[in-house]
């Protein structure tokens, strides 16, 4: 099976999940026979020996849009100037369509697979062009990234062309797959729902060491509950809705920490929430962090909460599981469908979210039995698995196109039947 | 030589779930139950309690050597009272013909013999009067909430009085000793011991609908064959179940009324007997002095406390709940008591039980909750509630 998979990053040079499950997504395929070459809009070396990474530029991976977030209020505007001049979002991706048509005129694949509105254009271009079947894989729409009801409405309309022009849809949850469903307008019978994976060996146990963290220790052991999110601080991942939580939770348990951990446009409000709560004392904003840093977040929460307003996914709930944490998620969440030995709210509900915080904190067997019951389930879906279903659609949408092919060649055929 | 007796022997209980109760309610508002109670009740009326009351009215009519026993909780004769008033009516009629035994039990279901013996008392004393002022009887038969049992359990309820107790007929206990013998407890005065022929028992009240069962479709005349031969020897078989077996958890379009009226017929005509608990404890001498040192119930296939305390939750549920009965004694506040027993009913902990909460099995998990951790949020306020109201 030949693949020529759509994507926008690759680890390291990743701003978030979508990186890491496009990664381990083909590195799970490539092990069950896929043939994958993956589309960049940026050059930089991979050192991948599972598939052929190609570079649709020669912009390095900081200019793709300036290293973070791309502005959704503007998309043409340059988002980084460099040698190469000034670029906007829109500007990469039409070199990124124009790299794939060239590249598909010598070369041929079973299927696309592209991920997210980032490439779903290419991936339609190329399709019309040469008739190659197309798979789009939705790890998030503009709906999830405005939180809720906004969002750009030149994004909406590239997802939506995007969503009808292809042949088989992946959606990260059933979650995601209603949303896509009810606000473009897609039958349900075209989408398929391929849960993220989690594979705990590639994180391995990690050794945390506590006095990388002296000042959160401390508290701990006089007593205090520590409460860690780790996030892009932005409207999606209703922070507001946690803090006001945790404020009321600290009424009935003062000695509660709530660790902010990640960095985004909410930041200073926020901030500034916390304080007028008079809550700041016992807020920790950790600012933008990697590496060990996040292991050792995830090591020292007691809790961890998911809080998104929407969240098609959400791998955080398993990494703070795979750490020993006790999990708090909304259900506004593709992982809620996944994880049943948890705590779910809805994003809005901050009396029930305080309640929560509350009771697992001030209860050693509430909290002993969800930090080691999810342990025992989070092992359930490893990307193995994942790769299975993603096979299975491709299958079933080359039969599908075949068919649609074959029974088009031949409309005297249908002409017959029909009569 | 006696006639093969069948000791049938069916189990009512509705608990006072508790409803979604926030911790800013917790001071405030003192009504910890929903509405589910009063929907949960009447859809199993009428799938079960009023089509099988009927039933077996019928056969009491039809047949006057049938006979069969009873426990009915005092929480569900509570639903009954508001929400079901023929049935109150229907059980008082069956009562009537003396040929139905109420055995006694905890009035609110619950493990209370495990955590405070003096509240066990009580629990059992208040389930007696309200079956004596609704029923006008009283058993000297005891079960105790979900058949747990041990030589404990025994000896104290052998001194409260009583002369039969209820217990799991489970192989590791028994060795080569069958359940149909009349065996004597462990205690230092006489109780008889009934043990609960599981095999049969369950045949009907867990595998009757289960396709994948090779002796599926169950017919009353293999039934039949099955109950002649478990009594070639043994003068008992003990049935014992949840009442709810008929109805609501083998729903009527299984076939579970038709069998169970063709199974009376054709065990009378050949030539077999119906006794209650108390008869039948005392018609046959006791084989073997049998002693249960463990605890034993009729739940899962360990047949222990675990669905109730296996987990952390359920044991700090169930200290916090237990440690705070000292003060609430102290109030004299009836309400509050009332309050405090009804969440020592057994099936709050039930509904925090993680044992079958694995790899996403919700089917197999009953409950009126979203997940066990979300019972024992709401549960624990509940306790808190109480807990505030005693130290007010």
């Amino acid at each position: 099976m030949r693949i020529l998979m759509l994507g926008w990053e690759l680890p390291p040079h990743n701003s978030g999940g979508l990186g890491v499950a496009c990664y381990h997504m083909a590195h799970a395929l490539a092990k069950k026979g896929g043939d994958i070459s993956f589309v960049l809009p940026y050059q930089a070396d991979h050192n991948c020996k599972f598939m052929n990474i190609l570079a649709a530029t020669h912009l390095d991976p900081l200019e793709r849009f300036g290293g973070s977030a791309y502005d959704h209020l503007d998309l043409t505007a340059p988002t980084f100037e460099s040698d190469h001049g000034g670029f906007s979002i829109r500007d990469v991706q039409a070199k990124y369509i124009e790299f794939v048509t060239k590249h598909l005129k010598d070369n041929n694949y079973d299927v696309i697979h592209a991920h997210d509105w980032l490439t779903l254009e290419a991936g339609v271009a190329a399709k019309l062009a040469y008739g190659v079947p197309l798979i789009a894989h939705i790890h998030a729409t503009e709906f999830d990234r405005s939180g809720g009801d906004r969002g750009n409405p030149i994004i909406h309309e590239i997802e939506r062309e995007g969503l009808l022009m292809a042949d088989k849809i992946l959606a990260v949850s059933e979650y995601t797959r209603r949303l896509i469903h009810e606000h473009y307008e897609i039958p349900l019978d075209k989408i398929e729902v391929a849960h993220n994976g989690f594979d705990p060996d590639e994180w391995g146990e990690y050794d945390y060491d506590p006095a990388n963290l002296a000042y959160i220790e401390q508290k701990k052991q006089s007593g205090y509950t520590v409460i860690s999110t780790i996030s892009r601080l932005t409207i999606q991942k209703g922070l507001v809705h946690l803090l006001r939580a945790f404020a009321l939770a600290l009424k009935f348990n003062p000695k509660m920490l709530l660790v902010i951990a990640g960095d985004g446009d909410q930041r200073d409000e926020l901030l500034a929430l916390s304080a007028e709560l008079g809550v700041m004392q016992k807020v920790l904003f950790t600012g933008f962090i990697r590496g060990r840093e996040i292991r050792d977040i995830y090591s020292s929460a007691d809790i961890f909460v998911m809080s998104s307003r929407s969240e098609p996914f959400g791998l955080t709930a398993f990494e703070a599981a795979h750490h020993g944490s006790a999990v708090v998620l909304t259900r506004q969440s593709g992982v809620a469908e996944v994880l049943m030995n948890v705590l779910k709210y809805d994003f809005w509900d901050e009396h029930r979210l305080a309640d929560i915080l509350v009771n697992i904190s001030q209860s050693k067997g509430l909290m002993e039995d969800l930090q080691k019951d999810v342990r025992r389930e989070y092992t359930k879906l490893p990307w193995s698995k994942v790769a299975d279903v993603i096979l299975g659609a491709y299958k079933s949408t080359l039969r599908g196109v075949a068919a649609f092919k074959a029974a088009r060649l031949k409309p005297e055929k249908r002409a017959r039947r029909a009569g | 030589m006696s006639k093969p007796t069948i000791v049938l022997y069916l189990h009512m209980h509705q608990p006072w779930r508790v409803r979604p109760y926030s911790l800013f309610e917790v001071g405030k508002d003192h009504n910890y139950y929903g509405s589910d109670n009063e929907r949960v009740f009447n859809k199993v009326a009428e799938k079960s309690y009023r089509p099988m009351l009927t039933l077996l009215g019928k056969l009491l009519d039809k047949h006057p050597d049938f006979a069969f026993s009873l426990s009915v909780t005092g929480t569900f004769l509570e639903h009954a009272e508001l929400w079901g008033g023929d049935i109150i009516k229907q059980l008082q009629e069956l009562v009537k013909t003396g040929r139905v035994e109420i055995v006694a039990e905890t009035y609110h279901h619950s493990l209370a013999f495990f955590y405070n013996e003096a509240e066990f008392e009580d629990q059992v004393k208040m389930h007696q009067a309200k079956i004596k002022e609704l029923f006008g009887v009283q058993s000297t038969a005891f079960r105790n909430t979900e058949l747990a049992y041990n030589d404990a359990l025994a000896e104290k309820v052998a001194n409260m009085g009583f002369k039969t107790v209820l217990a799991e007929g489970w192989d590791k206990i028994l060795g080569w000793r069958g359940p149909g013998y009349v065996y004597d407890a462990k205690a230092s005065k006489p109780l008889r011991l009934l043990l609960k022929n599981y095999r049969l028992s369950d045949d009907i009240a867990f595998r009757f609908s289960d396709k994948k069962w090779s002796e599926h479709p169950l017919s009353a005349q293999k039934y039949l064959a099955w109950a002649k031969e478990a009594t070639i020897n043994q003068p008992l078989l003990n049935l014992f179940m949840d009442f709810e077996t008929f109805g609501e958890h083998q729903w009527a379009d299984t076939g579970i009324f038709k069998f169970f009226e063709k199974f009376v017929e054709m065990w009378f005509k050949s030539d077999g007997a119906f006794a209650k608990v108390s008869d039948a404890a005392y018609a046959h001498e006791p084989k073997d002095v049998i002693s249960m040192p463990e605890t034993v119930t009729w739940a899962d296939t360990e047949r222990d406390l675990t669905a109730w305390v296996g987990n952390a939750m359920q044991r700090e549920s169930l200290a916090h709940l237990y440690s705070l009965l000292p003060e609430i004694k102290k109030r004299n506040d009836d309400k509050l008591l009332y309050d405090f027993r009804n969440l020592s009913t057994s099936d709050h902990s039930y509904y925090m039980c993680t044992k079958y909460w694995n790899d996403g099995d919700v089917h197999a998990y009953f409950s009126a909750y979203e997940s066990p951790y979300d019972a024992f949020l709401f549960v624990t306020n509940a306790i808190r509630d109480v807990e505030y109201r005693a130290r007010m």
